[in-house]
């Protein structure tokens, strides 16, 4: 049975990092003012103490559930939060916010950069995962939240979640991190770095100066067009389209004949009309400098109390499980509480958007026995 | 509702392992005994489970899991992280039996061994007077649907500690219906060693 959704929702916009406190970056230059896009849903108890940070992957926005005025599709992990979902917005507050660096609101490439009056474009400087949790950080702070119940988020948003335990292990009690990696591989780079080149082959690009002109849609169409692919698997790609055609026979030409082309074409083509080309740059490379192995997770000598539930799929070979182990391999060292799980599933690292019911069973287990303690009988029937 | 000499072996266990220690359980199944450690014992327990179901029901009872295969190792866990290791009813599913057991023996200070006595006595009828392999109460499943890799008796694991200089702290045997001391190699349904190195 389908759940209810939370009905209608509004972005709301925090800005801070006003001149002369502009916020220093990890690569040491300084941003500011900085603006985040966030949405939240539920209410925040008497202690505050049941606030959850849903972190949102490459492409994502604050909108993860609802649907806004007017709109016929809801947010991007709508089926997870809600009424009695798998972030039940009954018990839990929850955050999402779009990245610093992104284009749905927040501060990017694409805002207005204050001295010049004219969009940052490659003025921007190059941000982190540390960053983006760095700015999401201020938010918490401004909603008057000290300690967090939970940071989840799958894919890149998993990546900020271990960023949180790294950078601010005491305002986290747990972490969810599904589908992700404490670095990228050198193939995962690879994938961004054809992607990000794709972008910078269209003449449109114009070194990122194509602000009020026409756009580099064709770059950035391929460069979506290779991370769908890296998104699904050889199965659900052959569940979904097999050989089909779109016509009844070969066209003999460069047509779209297959179905599987048409698909690529307009996932493409629909991404480029929602997102900025120089937010692809930045956000890719982000990802790519991203790396808490060795002991940047959990500092030697440091204790930290934050408990894990780590999540991953089986037939996810953009962030395979073994990226996934290597998390928990790391917590097990320290003698941290983790629970490590590995769905089986077919959909590849669309999973963690797909596999909605087993995620559900295990979040809300997971999230009770940490709001609650361990004493809810009822939910021990399964 | 667990069969009664899973519930037999779990309370032997339970008694076994002193209040607030560490304990590792490796083929954790449901999870239930290690909630029992946890709530009766305080124990700070986790569990190593191959199987995804086992492992669902594992968060719904809030106790920690690793999905993995205890054939693969222990290397994340330094020597002697755990008070407690529990190996029961598993260490017969394990492809490499010595392994296992020596990493167990490796990062727990003891070692908690249950198994199915492969010469009890109705076992020993199966084969002796009816030529089949056994079925009993501690080995309930055909020859085709069981998990069991390796079969050993009582005298098997004790022969075994022997050469390996393993020492032997406890142990127990585990009729129908309670623990009993008589010729167990021939009786026991079940045993519980607890063993360090």
């Amino acid at each position: 049975m389908k759940k209810q959704s939370i009905g209608i929702v509004e972005t709301k916009y925090f800005t801070f990092a006003a001149p002369p406190d502009e916020m220093v970056l990890e690569s040491g230059q300084k941003l500011g003012p900085i603006t985040l896009a966030y949405e939240t849903y539920g209410e925040l108890d008497q202690n505050r103490g049941n606030a959850v940070l849903a972190l949102h992957a490459f492409s994502g926005d604050a909108h993860v559930a609802g649907y806004h005025k007017g709109d016929d599709k809801p947010g991007w992990w709508d089926d997870m939060i809600g009424p009695e979902k798998a972030l039940d917005t009954n018990k839990y507050f929850v955050i999402c916010s779009n990245v610093i660096g992104g284009c749905k609101g927040s501060t990017g490439p694409s805002s207005i950069n204050p001295e010049t009056g004219e969009p940052y474009a490659l003025d921007f400087p190059v941000i982190t995962i540390a960053d983006m949790v760095n700015a999401q950080r201020h938010l918490i702070d401004h909603l008057g939240i000290n300690k967090l119940l939970c940071v989840i988020g799958g894919s890149m948003g998993g990546m900020q979640a271990l960023q949180w335990v790294a950078a601010r292990p005491k305002m986290i009690r747990s972490a969810i991190p599904i589908a992700t990696a404490l670095k990228h591989s050198p193939q995962q780079i690879a994938f961004n770095e054809v992607g990000r080149q794709a972008v910078m082959a269209d003449p449109a690009w114009n070194h990122g100066q194509y602000y009020g002109k026409s756009r580099p849609e064709r770059g950035l169409a391929i460069a979506r067009m290779i991370g769908h692919i890296t998104y699904m698997s050889d199965k659900s790609m052959e569940t979904k389209f097999s050989r089909k055609l779109k016509e009844k026979d070969y066209s003999y030409g460069f047509q779209t004949d297959f179905e599987v082309e048409g698909y690529l074409r307009y996932q493409g083509d629909s991404f480029v009309k929602r997102f900025d080309a120089n937010s692809y740059l930045y956000i890719t490379k982000a990802i790519d400098y991203f790396d808490l192995s060795g002991q940047n997770l959990i500092p030697a000598g440091t204790n930290i109390d934050v408990h894990f539930l780590v999540i991953a799929f089986q037939s996810d070979w953009l962030y395979p499980p073994y990226q996934s182990q290597e998390i928990v391999r790391k917590l097990k060292m320290r003698h941290m509480d983790a629970t490590y799980i590995e769905i089986k599933s077919t959909y590849g690292h669309d999973a963690f958007l797909l596999e909605v019911e087993e995620e559900t069973m295990l979040i809300r287990h997971f999230l009770n026995r940490l709001y609650y303690g361990t004493g809810e009988p009822d939910l021990y029937e399964i | 509702m667990k069969s009664e000499n899973v519930q037999l072996g779990h309370n032997i266990i339970y008694d076994i392992v002193e209040p607030g220690s560490r304990v590792l359980d490796l083929g954790c199944g449901d999870g239930s005994l290690m909630q029992l450690l946890a709530t009766g014992k305080n124990a700070r327990v986790q569990g190593i489970e191959v199987s995804d179901e086992q492992i669902y029901k594992c968060v719904a009872r809030g106790v920690s899991v690793f999905h993995g295969n205890i054939d693969t190792g222990l290397s994340e866990y330094p020597d002697k992280s755990f008070d407690y290791i529990i190996l029961n009813q598993s260490l017969q599913e394990a492809i490499k039996v010595e392994f296992v057991l020596n990493e167990a023996l490796r990062v727990g200070q003891n070692v908690i061994v249950g198994f199915s006595n492969f010469a009890y006595y109705k076992a020993r009828i199966d084969v002796f007077f009816h030529g089949r392999a056994p079925v009993t109460e501690s080995l309930p499943n055909q020859w085709y649907s069981t998990p069991n890799l390796h079969f050993l008796s009582i005298h098997d694991f004790e022969n075994y500690c022997a050469n390996k200089n393993l020492r032997i702290l406890a142990r127990h045997y585990l009729g129908e219906h309670q623990e009993i001391s008589f010729i167990p190699n021939l009786l026991a349904l079940n045993a519980i060693f607890v063993i360090s190195k």
